[in-house]
């Protein structure tokens, strides 16, 4: 057992816990917010992403022990709100993304983060950018449109469709 | 909508003073007020309720569980149209599995096709009592009067009742048995494009899944289930999981499979890390029985082809097919072949389950059905359903497999083993080495080109274990399931063979299966229309022409392909080099057909676009119809081209979603809907806009290589 101490949308949290666990079960069952999902624990769903000093990465794969307060943890909850969508949010309800949108989460990290890195994606960097990100109910295409949307490049072949 | 409301008990709102209009609906879609009905409500295909409080409020019930397929947007929609309530002023709560919402499963792609008649009826039979009331109080006749967005007008004056003000008066008046209904023209919800009012909650992980469900003092287990699935428990040593910090204790429970049942271990802790990493601490050896030698995946695809050999059991013939055959010079034959799968929904199974000392039972599980949820529950435990409450929660995607709910009853297993509430869930790896799966089955197609080269005959030879058969032993030696006739049936492709034949060859299997997306569907579309192809082929015809012959005078499914070429006309010109295949297939009473264009590059072969074309009859949402059949591309080319499911050696070959893998963001096509718009009948949208994919990808290869490729997953690196 350690004292661990986590910081997470700006909100600093200490619990007792096992340095060894993951961040994605300490965010969930710990701190208690559960927009962070669980789908692989290996790294090749994406469900778990979120931002550590800004960067997306997996939190199935980060254990506790190894993080510090100074650390920036930012997940899901941290993004927005239903009542404050961000940018990113909203592109996704323009674009009715989600079906069960239990990846979504995992999606819009990913999203957010490469944004904030590309202002500008090509459909190119998307699929280089998201490739860790699985979706079993098939939305790659609307998630593509959101973040051309989220970019302010509405893409092409959406003009007018609606 | 407001969601926070969703898991809040009817019976208590029901009881709450001051209420005021209850409806639901009797048998023959008739409206009745609740109470009455009590005692009729068994034979209820549903069972959907409006409760209009006197203070205004208006709850409708969602009876189909939202596993991503709309539905908690779909049904109030329904029910919307016809009280003429504003969807965002309204509350939704999520039946509990109780007899009077009737049959509350989502599945076979029911949920509006199942739903539609009976919830117009039930929400215009409620408006029309509100309507009379207000007639009656301004002393008018009831046509002076209209509603709109919860309130009755008087015509040309500015009086107007809030639903509220009038519900109580309303519910003492005798229910209108054929209340009229809204003139499809006049619609504001149904056929029409709404934004999903839940999704703000899902882009924001608001959304509570089952696997979100949190109860005060609850502990947290995680199961190994047998590795040969149905291996028996020899000896288990848990001396260095019991050393893990919040291990409370080792139990057995059961594992449940379709073909019988045996044992499990759990580990239940103060927190789910520490019961996942102690199960992985477990030392259990198995007596595992011939399940190394029969557990496999070889021998049973073997034994597919030795029964392809043989004549299956019919189904249904026209003429003496085998006759025709033999006499015959121009035919042809060919075996196809479709693997197992897993569902791999991205949330695995879990459930939560309190058995309470005072004897009651409260469930929170991602399940498809919560009337199967509540009498299996009942069934197990052996205690009355009034005693036990479900919670259907959302559910991360299930694809049929959550309707399977063993992960359901191990939970309460453990709940009272425990005496605490305890929430399990599987890990991915067991989640994925346990099935149950979609099964590997065998299409042995054989057909006839006749004089003046027409497609003459048809015959189709199911072969594989059976769903109903491994799971209700319902299934004799002389008979063919009726589920997979039912798919390839004449009634069901409406090809026009004059000589036709379908039998089946039932060839058993311990791997466990159940239904999938589309079920069968999705194994035989890709013989099916594969084999179409292949005849067209032969017959020195063009695919699209010879399906417009064999549908001919079937206006309906022909529109279908008039569109669909219509959409390939009118798309950009495909790159040179690059080929297109197309296939059709009905399932869940609606036709859908597919285009799919491959190009060839240093990679392999690259799926460019899929076009798709569904008429579902009349639909609610033109964007959830487009949604689905979005997910069902993307869904039928991961099943086409990545690696099923394998068994050797009496174990599941893969365990994660490294080694089953499934369609990623940059192997995404382009896709296009196009959605037949008429006047019939809802159809299924869930799952019909799959079947076609994989014949479509297949016809295609053929067109762009000249290989025709029988067996799926295709390796598109290598073919
Ligand atoms: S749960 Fe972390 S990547 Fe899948
Ligand atoms: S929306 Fe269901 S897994 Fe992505």
């Amino acid at each position: 057992m350690a004292k661990i101490n986590l910081t997470i949308n700006n909100q600093s949290y200490k619990f007792e816990a096992e340095e060894d666990m993951p961040l994605l079960w300490a965010i969930r069952d710990y701190v208690g917010l559960k927009g962070t999902k669980y789908g692989c624990g290996i790294a090749q769903c994406g469900a778990c992403t979120v931002h550590l000093d800004g960067v997306a990465v997996r939190s199935c794969q980060l254990p506790i022990g190894t993080l510090s307060k100074k650390q920036k943890i930012t997940t899901i909850e941290g993004i927005g709100t239903p009542e404050t969508l961000s940018a990113v949010q909203e592109a996704w309800v323009e674009e009715q993304v989600p079906q069960c949108g239990y990846c979504q989460s995992g999606q819009i990290m990913s999203a957010v983060a490469m944004l904030a890195e590309n202002p500008n994606p090509t459909d190119e960097d998307i699929d280089a950018y998201m490739i860790g990100n699985l979706c079993r109910c098939g939305t790659y295409d609307r998630i593509r449109k959101a973040i051309h949307r989220a970019a302010g490049q509405t893409a092409e072949e959406d003009l007018g469709k609606r | 909508m407001q969601t926070k409301n969703t898991r809040r008990d009817f019976i208590k709102l029901s009881s709450l003073g001051g209420l005021g209009l209850v409806l639901g609906i009797n048998v023959a879609g008739h409206a009745e007020p609740v109470k009455k009905i009590a005692a009729k409500v068994l034979e209820l295909e549903i069972n959907p309720f409006i409760i209009i409080a006197t203070d205004g409020t208006i709850t409708l019930v969602n009876s189909r569980p939202d596993m991503g397929q709309g539905s908690t947007q779909a049904v109030p929609s329904i029910l919307a149209e016809e009280l003429e309530v504003d969807l965002k002023s309204v509350q939704l709560v999520q039946s509990d599995g109780k007899e009077k919402y009737g049959a509350q499963q989502s599945g076979g792609s029911s949920t509006v096709r199942g739903l539609w008649d009976n919830l117009r009826r039930t929400g215009a039979a409620a408006k029309q009592m509100l309507i009379e009331t207000a007639a009656k109080r301004w002393r008018v006749s009831i046509d002076q009067c209209y509603a709109e967005n919860a309130r009755v007008y008087l015509k040309n004056s500015d009086k107007s009742f809030g639903y509220g003000e009038l519900a109580e008066e309303a519910s003492n008046l005798e229910i209108p048995q054929n209340p009229v209904l809204k003139d499809p023209k006049n619609y504001r919800y149904l056929g029409k494009y709404h934004k999903r009012l839940d999704v703000p909650s899902r882009v924001t992980g608001t959304a509570v899944f089952g696997i979100d469900v949190e109860v005060p003092g609850m502990l947290y287990a995680a199961t190994v289930h047998p590795p040969s699935v149905q291996g028996k428990i020899k000896t288990i040593d848990d001396s260095e999981a019991i050393k893990i910090r919040g291990v409370r204790r080792v139990v057995k429970t059961t594992a449940y499979y379709p073909g019988g049942n045996t044992e499990a271990v759990a580990v239940v802790a103060d927190n789910y890390w520490s019961a996942l990493k102690a199960s992985r601490l477990l030392k259990i050896i198995w007596d595992n029985g011939d399940l190394a030698e029969n557990l496999n995946s070889e021998k049973y695809t073997k034994d597919m082809y030795l029964a392809a050999e043989k004549e299956g059991v019919r189904y249904e013939e026209d003429g003496d097919f085998n006759a025709f055959y033999n006499a015959s010079e121009n035919k042809l034959e060919a075996i196809y072949e479709t693997p197992f799968l897993s569902h791999a929904a991205i949330e695995p199974v879990n459930a939560t389950a309190h058995v309470k000392s005072d004897g009651t039972v409260d469930v929170w599980a991602p399940i498809q059905g919560p009337d199967g949820a509540l009498s299996e529950t009942a069934q197990l435990l052996g205690v009355a359903p009034d005693k036990i409450k479900i919670h259907a929660m959302l559910l991360g995607g299930s694809f049929g497999r959550k309707a399977f709910m063993n992960f359901m009853k191990e939970a309460i297993d453990l709940s009272k083993q425990m005496d605490a509430p305890v929430k399990l869930i599987w890990s991915r790896e067991e989640d994925m080495s346990q099935g149950p799966y979609r099964p590997a089955m065998l299409s042995k197609m054989q057909g006839v080109i006749g004089r003046g080269n027409s497609l003459a005959a048809l015959s189709h030879q199911a072969i594989g274990e059976s769903i109903q058969g491994q799971h209700w032993g319902a299934l004799m030696p002389y008979q063919a399931d009726n589920w997979l006739g039912g798919e390839l049936s004449k009634e069901n492709h409406k090809y026009n063979f004059p000589v036709h034949k379908v039998t089946y060859s039932r060839v058993k299997t311990p791997i466990p299966i159940l239904w999938w997306r589309s079920v069968y569907a999705s194994n035989f579309g890709w013989g099916q229309e594969c084999f179409i192809d292949e005849m067209a082929h032969k017959a020195g015809k063009d695919p699209i022409e010879v399906r417009r012959e064999l549908l001919k005078g079937n206006n309906r499914d022909l529109k279908v392909l008039e569109t669909l070429e219509l959409a390939l006309q009118r798309a950009p010109k495909m790159a040179e080099g690059n080929a297109r295949g197309i296939a059709m297939f009905r399932s869940f009473e609606t036709m859908s057909a597919a285009a799919v264009e491959v190009a060839n590059t240093e990679d392999g072969i690259k799926i460019v676009k899929v076009t798709s074309v569904i008429d579902c009859g009349q639909y609610v949402n033109p964007d959830h119809v487009k949604a689905q059949t979005e997910g069902n591309i993307v869904m039928g080319i991961s099943a086409a081209v990545k690696g099923g499911i394998t068994f050797s050696n009496g174990k599941c070959d893969q365990s994660n979603f490294h080694d089953y893998q499934f369609m990623r963001m940059a192997e995404m096509p382009k896709v296009e809907v196009h959605i037949i718009d008429n006047l019939e009948k809802p159809g299924g949208v869930g799952e019909p806009g799959l079947p076609p994919i994989a014949p479509a990808l297949g016809n295609a290869i053929f067109n762009l290589t000249g290989q025709r490729h029988r067996k799926l997953p295709l390796d598109l690196s290598v073919v």
